[in-house]
């Protein structure tokens, strides 16, 4: 129910309407509950409608949160940690 | 896909699960409660609990919005379904299996010459009303913060449009109360049988909320938060984090989801809520009871698009289905398996509770993706 998952604005509409792209499947949503989307930004959509926006620079420092805890095991590997 | 593909990474999990190995403490257990039904949804379709050690257990929470419906509401759209031929009732898919009262679900209702019908989006309902003006369309509108302002939205709408035909059934819920509800609660407060060191919080319902409103678990209750995405990867670092923070004898919020979740929030969608909605003095929930504060009404200045005002529609309290244990599993007192019909009376296909109709109830997510773990391999 309350699953979203995030989609590629490819189309800026009339009426805070955009199209996205799922993977592949284009789909129209309603852009009412988020200010300045811009075409190419990525939105988590809901039940038909964006909640937010993405921030792709935030995405990129988890994922390098996720690679330090390798990171770490590769220097327990060594003996330097 | 971009954004999901690389938070699914199966490498990136096995170096996870060994940090959370190392830094879990051998010596002491953990146990956290993860709220959503996304990320129990989650833990079971990735294995996320055969990557964790033996004393990190995970407890499912009551955050999912069709399982913590009572029988009692759904009973209420179903009489007036049932009841007035003009009314068209269209809610979310997830809704229509809930069984109810009298062996009935909107489903069945719908078998019984009930005009019911499934929509994807408040949207759609609206745009049904537009299209039959002649008939009366009640949406039937559930869910968390997450499907709130969507509803907001469009009982705006229609009242600018002047919709008469249009109504929304409101059982909108809210989450923080949830959670103060099962730290409030004797399993938890006296009699220690669950055990809760803290929370794997909302993903979704904090994209609109933010992270602030948990900050009073963490400071009154001393319970850490990890807000966290409802991909495997995000589930297995807020576990790492979380264990960090009781190590650490911290009890804070923290955010592993900042890819879409601000300490503020949607303004814009907060906005919206507050000026449709307000607080119900006290709503049902299934498992949890009464929860004061718990629930959203529409405001008084919308009346017209209240379908529980237009129809003059009462709410009369169910008991559960004797044999089902969904209340104790949304309160995280027990596990699917101690329920004696599961994956036998009760299956998907045909839910004898509500745990088992949507995807992200522990009984449906057990029985999807889990079941056969519980099974011994026996070498032939
Ligand atoms: S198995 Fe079915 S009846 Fe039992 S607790 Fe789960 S949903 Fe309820």
């Amino acid at each position: 129910m309350c699953l979203a998952i995030p989609a590629r604005v490819v189309e800026l509409m009339d009426e805070d309407m955009a199209r996205v792209d799922l993977g592949g499947v284009r789909k129209e949503i309603s852009l009412a509950l988020v200010d300045e989307v811009a075409l190419g930004d990525y939105v988590i959509v809901h039940v038909g409608y964006a909640l937010s926006k993405l921030d792709p620079d935030e995405a990129e420092k988890t994922l390098a949160l996720f690679a330090e805890s390798g990171l770490d095991l590769q220097a327990i590997a060594e003996g330097s940690a | 896909m971009k954004y999901v593909d690389e938070f699914r990474d199966g490498e990136v999990a096995a170096t996870l699960a060994e940090a959370i190995a190392r830094e879990a403490d051998t010596g002491r257990r953990y146990a956290f409660m993860e709220f959503c039904g996304g990320h129990t949804h989650a833990i079971s379709r990735y294995g996320v609990t055969d990557l964790l050690p033996a004393n990190v257990r995970m407890i499912h929470g009551p955050g999912c919005p069709v399982c913590v419906l009572p029988i009692g509401r759904i009973d209420m759209a179903i009489r007036l379904v049932l009841e007035r031929p003009e009314v068209i009732l269209c809610t979310y898919g997830d809704c229509l299996r809930v069984p109810a009262s009298d062996r009935l679900s909107l489903l069945k209702a719908k078998a019984r010459g009930g005009d019911v019908r499934m929509v994807y989006s408040a949207a759609d309902a609206l745009a049904l009303a537009r299209k039959h003006p002649e008939r009366e369309v009640v949406f039937f509108a559930i869910g968390f913060e997450t499907t709130t302002p969507p509803t907001a939205l469009v009982i705006k709408q229609a009242q600018l449009m002047g919709l008469a035909n249009f109504s929304v059934i409101c059982n909108h819920v809210l989450t923080p109360s949830a959670i103060m509800t099962i730290l409030e609660s004797p399993e938890v407060r006296e009699l220690g049988t669950v055990p809760l060191d803290g929370f794997v919080g909302p993903a979704h319902v904090s994209t609109i909320i933010g992270s602030r409103p948990y900050a009073f678990f963490a400071e009154e209750y001393r319970k850490p938060v990890v807000i966290a995405g409802f991909e495997p990867l995000d589930v297995m670092q807020a576990i790492r984090m979380l264990i960090r923070q009781v190590n650490e004898g911290r009890a804070e919020v923290e955010n592993e989801f900042t890819r879409a979740v601000s300490e503020e929030g949607n303004l814009k969608a907060q906005a919206l809520v507050s000026e449709v909605f307000e607080l119900r003095r006290s709503f049902e929930w299934r498992g949890l009871r009464e929860v004061p504060y718990s629930a959203l009404r529409i405001r008084a200045a919308f009346a017209a698009q209240d379908a529980e005002r237009k129809f003059d529609l009462a709410f009369t309290p169910v008991p559960d289905n004797k044999a089902c244990e969904c209340g104790a599993i949304l309160r995280g007192v027990k596990k699917p398996t101690d329920c004696k019909i599961f994956g036998t009376v009760c299956t998907p296909e045909n839910p004898m509770g509500s745990c088992m109709v949507s995807s992200e109830g522990a009984c449906a997510a057990h029985y999807n993706y889990g079941r056969f773990r519980d099974v011994p391999v026996v070498a032939a």
